[in-house]
């Protein structure tokens, strides 16, 4: 039962996760970002910019790292 | 009767939702430079449905044409191999687990602040954009092999071949189905919520993702084969590009981001994330080559 709970989980999170620090990379993202707006006042707009660029830096980053090591 | 039931939960989390971002507007006109407000909502008022219903649609449909196929391989392969009766089995033990996740899920949904709904599924689905995006960017330029239904079928069958003799074959067999379509269905119940919620129109997105069930199903029941043509890799990178680009623009919406032209720039955002996809297979491609030419 335990087996079958953990494989259903594994499941759920390969949902979203294939590349673990392509997943940490944007989680940390988004949280400086909501922290930056929130908590600092960044206007949203720039906050939002930052996102845009974020996320396209951490996918050029990770196909770049997953073609080089091999990694897929 | 399942597929009813889903659409009347969905489109009750859809009606309140679709109220609430009314009444937001209202507040934003009624808390003073409303007549700014006002112009833009009456101008823009049709073009925003639009611009937001048909890639709401769009991207249900295409993402569930994908993980639809998948589901229906397995299902194929344990109802040739081992019978129809497992099969239909699990398939209907798996869509009534779906539609319990979804009934339990929708009026949680609809609970939540919108802003907070919006900037959670947001991120949810820049995870799963970016996930899809790569893995189509690393297919397409030969980094990945390309999934291939009728290896996945051959895998299956064999699968259940060896356990044909077994007494458990059957609750193996409908345990498969289960799952696959449990599996499958909990990502088309995620894009559908996702691509839907932020915006209301869940009913509209569950709309995309029935069509592809009807599709599949209507193609699969008569070939009766692994439905291998149909071209996964370049549907998930639409979809890719479509899911991560909903998930920026409802991050920053769920932040407070007043996007620049509103929701069309969603499509500069979409634009933008082609430009580079596009980039990366043309610069990943050459690498590829060289590391084929070195292994030779």
């Amino acid at each position: 039962m335990n087996a079958r709970v953990k494989t259903v989980l594994d499941e759920l999170a390969g949902l979203f996760v294939d590349d673990g620090s392509l997943a940490a990379f944007a989680v940390v993202l988004i949280l400086i970002i909501a922290g930056a707006v929130k908590i600092m006042n960044v206007p949203p707009i720039w906050g939002g910019l930052a996102l845009l660029v974020g996320c396209v830096a951490i996918l050029v980053e990770s196909l770049l790292r997953a073609t080089r090591t091999g990694k897929k | 009767m399942l597929r009813l039931r889903h659409r009347s939960t969905a489109f009750i989390a859809q009606t309140s939702l679709r109220d609430r971002i009314r009444a937001s507007r209202l507040a934003d006109m009624t808390a003073g430079g409303g007549q700014a407000k006002v112009q833009h909502d009456s101008v823009g008022g049709p073009m925003l449905e639009l611009s937001t219903v048909l890639p709401a649609i769009t991207a249900a449909f295409l993402a569930s044409l994908v993980e639809v196929v998948e589901a229906f391989t397995i299902v194929l392969a344990v109802g040739l191999t081992q019978g129809w009766r497992p099969a239909f089995a699990g398939t209907i033990l798996g869509l009534v687990a779906l539609a319990l996740i979804v009934v339990v899920l929708a009026p949680l949904l609809a609970l939540a602040p919108l802003q907070l709904l919006q900037f959670l599924i947001g991120a949810l689905l820049i995870l799963f954009g970016l996930r899809w995006l790569r893995k189509a960017i690393l297919r397409a330029s030969g980094h990945l092999a390309l999934h291939d239904e009728e290896r996945a079928f051959a895998k299956e069958t064999d699968n259940l071949r060896h356990h044909a003799h077994n007494k458990r074959a059957n609750y193996l067999a409908g345990l498969a189905a289960f799952n696959a379509v449990l599996l499958e269905g909990l990502e088309v119940v995620f894009i559908v919520l996702a691509v839907g919620v932020g915006h209301g129109v869940v009913a509209w997105a569950s709309l995309g993702a029935a069509a592809a069930v009807v599709v599949v199903l209507a193609i699969g029941l008569a070939v009766r084969k692994p439905l291998a043509k149909i071209p996964e890799n370049a549907l998930k990178f639409v979809v890719g590009l479509m899911l991560t680009s909903f998930g920026i623009f409802w991050t920053g919406e769920g932040l407070g981001v007043e996007w620049p032209g509103a929701d069309l720039s969603l499509v500069g955002i979409l634009v933008l994330f082609i430009i580079v996809s596009a980039a990366m297979v043309m610069r990943l491609r050459p690498r590829r080559r060289a590391q084929l030419k070195v292994v030779k």
